[in-house]
């Protein structure tokens, strides 16, 4: 028989609707893989009743010959970002161990509409900061992969949606949602060797996702191929009335237009991307991205991003900046952690709660964002970012009139050991070099798997779409996946 | 720009974090690094630029200006919202006692 966890979203949605299998044989198959994971650390609540119990609803409609769902039969894990009713939700945080939400958040709502089933809650970056899943407060997620060298290091898979990654690329799950305010979804795709996709700023309901950058936070799916992206995002994507910066557009059908035929498309090489030092195995794996997209039909035209060297350092201000706002919610009072030492005022309550249910990295940020917005500084940081932003997205509506999409790295590198930037706080950051600017434009843009280097790990090509155009970015990425024959996967250990 | 730890404390302060003596030893270059690293950002000719405020062109919404205008953010949900609350009291949230 068929080994259910090594299906995808399309064929296992495929299986349950033709009676090959059940949806609760495969809401069974992944629950077993999730128990025997533990080692690499992705979930932190599993829920395999939620799975076994979706599965059930899905293969009773089956029974009486109703349509299941674009998701329908599928189970998927869930990045601990989105508010999950009865379930707990803690955005990998101290602050929100325990808490339970009473509210279901738009985007996960409606998977569960589409048919899909929750595994669990998966481990991330604590608040969604950090690049390689080491500020968990529930520990650090572990890679699958390891380097050819028999080393046994362990490696970082990513962040912040590290769990996501991990779990779908060790086949815990056979998509995931993930969140991305800067690289947070394409990165750990990349790192991990599967694919992930973030759409235009808007398309996905921010309502019921832990707030971190709210000018920048979308959520995305993340899944072993470009169909499988296309189909959750369809089921995630769509007009929500309770987030007031959604997009009130229909959402398009991502799958049924996917074509790889590149025919007439022309695609952008940005100069500015092609950095001093680059790893050479980038550069190739960047070469062998062209040459596929040009064997696809498309014309490849050189095009210049002048400022894409600010735009890690600007992120770098705005990001914290709507970090130290949005996370002031966490007082003590209405939700979360409350520490009050004895004898203890208000503003002391404050504090102390803020100072044992933040992690160090989230604690760097708001103190970060708090001084760029303080008196006298927000002219010289805040504005300015916002200012340097605004020429960012100009750059980027500049070289829309001359290429379709444009096509980069994911990463400057593989994947690196866990522990390797973690006292340099620097260091972590330049690795969103590659994500970061379309992130701050709002652009869609997806990470696809695209080789491995000389240790054995994944490498990612980076496709970014103008505004609106997932379809663009999809069909390049389809384009790139047909001819990379990525079929390398992590050998199990755990 | 650069701070001190007398600078540090403040912002701390604002923060609303507790900070002991050699957390904040540890945050001066930390934050010293970053931001000398953002300085670059001054280096960008920004005349005649806005600061972006919407990444994609959209138009606010406002709802109806009435009770409950949309029930699943509305009201008459108090057991709910006080359902995680670390000291609920009488329906309400429990705080220390802020006047004296």
């Amino acid at each position: 028989m068929t080994n259910l966890t090594d299906l995808t979203v399309a064929a296992i949605r495929k299986g349950v609707a033709a009676g090959e299998f059940t949806a609760v044989e495969v809401a069974e198959a992944f629950n077993a893989n999730v128990a025997a994971a533990s080692e690499l650390n992705a979930f932190i609540v599993a829920t395999p009743e939620k799975a076994v119990e979706a599965a059930q609803a899905v293969d009773a409609r089956r029974a009486r010959g109703e349509k299941l769902g674009k998701m329908g039969g599928v189970p998927i894990g869930m990045k601990d970002l989105f508010a999950t009713n009865g379930v707990q939700t803690t955005a990998a945080s101290h602050m929100l161990e325990g808490f339970v939400p009473q509210y279901e958040s738009t985007v996960s709502q409606k998977l569960w509409d589409a048919g899909a089933g929750m595994l669990g809650k998966l481990n991330l970056d604590q608040f969604a900061m950090g690049s390689s899943n080491e500020t968990s407060y529930f520990g650090n997620v572990i890679s699958p992969w390891r380097r050819n060298d028999g080393s046994n290091a362990d490696l970082a898979p990513g962040g912040s949606s590290g769990g996501s990654s991990s779990a779908v690329a060790a086949r815990l799950c056979p998509a995931a949602t993930g969140t991305d305010t800067g690289g947070s979804i394409r990165q750990p795709a990349a790192f991990t060797g599967i694919t992930g996709i973030k759409p235009t700023y808007g398309r996905c309901s921010r309502w019921g996702v832990v707030a971190f950058a709210s000018s920048l936070d979308q959520a995305g799916p993340m899944a072993r191929d470009v169909t499988d992206c296309a189909i959750m995002l369809e089921a995630m994507a769509g007009f929500d009335p309770k987030d007031s910066t959604s997009l009130d557009l229909p959402v398009p059908e991502w799958e049924a237009g996917l074509n790889a035929d590149l025919k007439g498309k022309k695609v952008g090489i940005p100069r500015e991307y092609r950095m001093d030092g680059m790893d050479p195995e980038i550069q190739k794996s960047w070469d062998d991205g062209i040459a596929w997209l040009k064997d696809a039909g498309a014309e490849v035209v050189d095009i210049s991003l002048p400022h894409t060297k600010y735009a890690l350092p600007a992120y770098y201000i705005i990001a914290p900046a709507e970090a130290s706002s949005n996370l002031a919610r966490y007082d003590g009072v209405r939700y979360g952690l409350r520490d009050l030492p004895e004898g203890a005022g208000l503003q002391d309550m404050y504090a102390a709660t803020r100072a044992d249910g933040f992690g160090p990295e989230v604690k760097r940020r708001i103190m970060i964002g708090t001084y760029v917005l303080s008196a006298g500084f927000y002219d010289a940081y805040y504005n300015q970012a916002q200012k340097v932003r605004a020429l960012i997205a100009r750059d980027f509506e500049k070289a829309w009139a001359q290429c379709d999409v444009i096509l980069a790295p994911t990463c400057p590198s593989a994947a690196f050991g866990l522990g390797d930037k973690t006292s340099d706080p620097l260091s972590m950051y330049l690795n969103d070099v590659f994500a970061v600017p379309a992130s701050l434009a709002g652009l869609p843009a997806m990470s696809v798997p695209a080789g491995v280097n000389s240790q054995g790990l994944p490498l990612g090509l980076q496709i970014i779409g103008k505004a609106f155009d997932e379809q663009g970015v999809l069909n390049a990425g389809l384009a790139i996946e047909q001819r990379a024959g990525f079929t390398a996967r992590p050998e199990k250990w755990w | 720009m650069s701070v001190d730890k007398a600078t540090v404390a403040k912002i701390a302060s604002l923060a609303r974090i507790q900070l002991d003596d050699a957390a904040c030893d540890a945050m001066v270059p930390e934050l010293n690094q970053i931001l000398a690293w953002v300085e670059q950002l001054g280096e960008v000719d920004v005349t005649g630029v806005e600061p972006m405020t919407a990444v994609i062109p959209n138009q606010l919404r406002l709802r109806d200006d009435v009770v409950d205008a949309d029930p699943l953010t509305g009201g008459g949900v108090r057991e709910k919202v006080l359902a995680n609350a670390p000291a609920p009291e009488h329906g309400f949230f429990g705080v220390p006692k802020v006047i004296e």
